[in-house]
């Protein structure tokens, strides 16, 4: 093939790819055409990929057969078999990838230097920092949610260095960007003072804001994404890079709405700092243990029993065994629903494909806005490891950190069940004004053995 | 490409990306961000083409890292997307099973 028949064939491939994608993006935004979607998409990837082979001029194909070979099987070894639970640190490590794929493409364009002019330069500067960035920061959430850093490390003076290295990132970028001085020595620095903008930037960060970290720097990655499709000329970069932008963008602003949070208060704010000195207000009053069979009698006989899962239960795996209880009581005609908290599990939507996973049907999982007023006619709540999104304090205790966040009014039911390991706050810390309700009762055990008494509970009712 | 041209594909593309998620259901959040997580895989090509180009033996160091990098991205991402969604549509059949199941 010439190599301007080669060409075309590269430019028609990616606008082929670029409408899949964006087609593949529109199709999964819908839960009746969502697993289209990714076939579409995954379709799109598949032709940019073969026909970059055909690339005019390529060479080293010996290095670049291997590293296809080697990043696909690893992502597909642990893709496969990393559990539901763990998804979101997955899609942390995954763009992290991405964003270190950006800032080497920058890397090697600048390292070799020439002069493609200013804009171009720029366009590769900023890139690689934003991918540099979201690569060192995404490994740091990643680290985080996986448990392998724990608590949000914070010292005197951290904005002050995070600033300093943003500054001289920008200020480096800018000597390389105006061809004033393009030395690997200078190329080197911005690519450090971006890395350790990434850890300087996520540490401090709180691992309960986590998902909205990890949904900015999932757009970040795709503008670098974008800026270096501008550096080497390619539109399907440059239209997906883009895309995934702006789309990113608005789904971070729509997680941080979901949590009551604003972006520059995630960034910026050191949460739970406040938490200690605000929780002495509410927690009056003392928690009241209550057994797994008086439990069971209570739910046999129950009209309306209102389902609350946190995290707390996808970590003991007992949505099956939650789902199994559920059934029981279906078959005794008591009338079962799920109520989904925006931010349940570790992002929005998490909590839904877990209980996907267990086979809960979806017209039995609500959402805050649907299931809120019928917390008032339920006889019985049960609230399983779900701890801040069921905090009546964000309602009613203005001191409280967590006040105006939405919440499910679970201490509105009749009577409230909480199922418990201990008496440990919550992933923010605070301590929960519900536990000490009059009409709440806890449930103490692991989740997972908890549902199995429970279910023996129901069974022994008959 | 000129630069205006540039410009304007970038505008045109950001506000698709936008109208595309305006309306999405908060229970489709989590795959989503995966699916876009995967679509941003793309880097791939221009990995490839970046150590395709790499003459020095740092220039192709830093390609080889990015290519590994990009594909990890492109396939784990789909590879996760791809379960998340799979059972989305086997709860709905499930669903619908057991409303015939019931007398």
């Amino acid at each position: 093939m010439s190599e301007s028949s080669a060409a075309i064939l590269i430019e028609a491939s990616y606008f082929v790819t670029a409408v899949l994608f964006i087609m593949g993006l529109k199709r999964m935004s819908s839960p009746v055409t969502a697993r289209s979607g990714i076939l579409w998409a995954g379709a799109g990837m598949l032709v940019a990929t073969l026909v970059t082979f055909l690339y005019p001029g390529m060479t080293n194909y010996e290095f670049i057969i291997p590293a296809i070979v080697i990043g696909s099987s690893l992502a597909w070894w642990s893709g496969k078999r990393v559990a539901m639970t763990n998804i979101p640190q997955m899609i942390a490590l995954y763009n992290g990838m991405g964003g270190g794929a950006a800032a080497a493409i920058a890397a090697v364009e600048l390292y070799r230097g020439g002069s493609p002019g200013p804009a171009i330069s720029t366009l590769a500067v900023v890139g690689g920092i934003i991918g540099a960035v979201s690569f060192s920061g995404s490994a740091i959430a990643f680290s985080k949610l996986q448990g392998l850093i724990k608590g949000s490390l914070r010292f005197g003076g951290q904005k002050f260095l995070t600033l300093i290295v943003l500054i001289g990132a920008l200020a480096l970028g800018a000597l390389v960007a105006s061809g004033f001085n393009t030395s690997p020595a200078v190329v080197t620095g911005i690519f450090v003072a971006a890395l350790v903008l990434g850890v300087s930037m996520t540490l401090p960060i709180g691992g309960a804001d986590m998902p909205v970290v990890i949904s900015l720097y999932n757009a970040l990655t795709g503008l670098a994404v974008a800026f270096e499709g501008f550096v080497l000329n390619n539109a399907a970069m440059i239209i997906a890079g883009t895309v995934v932008g702006s789309a990113g963008t608005l789904l971070t602003q729509l997680m941080a709405k979901a949590m009551n949070r604003s972006l520059g208060n995630v960034l910026f704010a050191g949460f739970g700092d406040s938490a200690v000195a605000a929780t002495g207000e509410a927690t009056s009053g003392s928690l009241k243990p209550i057994e797994a069979s008086d439990v069971g009698v209570m739910m046999a006989f129950a009209q309306k029993v209102i389902i609350v899962p946190g995290y707390g239960m996808a970590v003991a795996q007992a949505q099956h065994k939650i789902w199994e209880l559920c059934q029981l009581l279906i078959d005794r005609g008591v009338m079962v629903k799920f109520a989904i908290h925006p931010v349940a599990g570790r992002m929005p939507g998490h909590m839904n494909v877990l209980l996907a996973e267990a086979g809960v049907p979806y017209d039995l999982i609500a959402d805050l806005d649907e299931i809120n007023s019928e917390f008032e006619t339920a006889d019985v709540a049960l609230v399983i490891g779900a701890n801040d999104v069921v905090n009546p304090s964000a309602r009613l205790d203005k001191s409280s950190p967590i006040y105006g966040m939405p919440i499910l009014n679970a201490d509105k039911a009749k009577n409230v069940i909480v199922i418990k390991r201990g008496k440990g706050t919550g992933f923010s810390g605070i301590e929960n004004a519900l536990f000490y309700l009059d009409n709440a009762r806890m449930l103490y055990g692991d989740a997972q053995k908890a549902a199995a008494e429970l279910i023996a509970a129901i069974k022994a009712v008959g | 490409m000129t630069g205006i041209v540039a410009l304007y594909i970038f505008m045109l593309a950001a506000f698709t990306g936008y109208e595309i998620i305006a309306r999405v259901p908060v229970i489709l959040h989590t795959p989503l961000m995966s699916g876009s997580n995967f679509v941003h895989g793309i880097v791939l090509v221009g990995a490839m083409v970046a150590l395709g180009e790499a003459h020095t033996p740092l220039e192709k160091s830093i390609g080889f890292i990015g290519v590994l990098l990009a594909s990890g991205n492109a396939v784990g991402g789909y590879v996760v997307t791809e379960r998340m969604l799979e059972m989305f549509k086997a709860s709905g059949a499930r669903a619908k099973k057991e409303v015939k199941e019931a007398p």
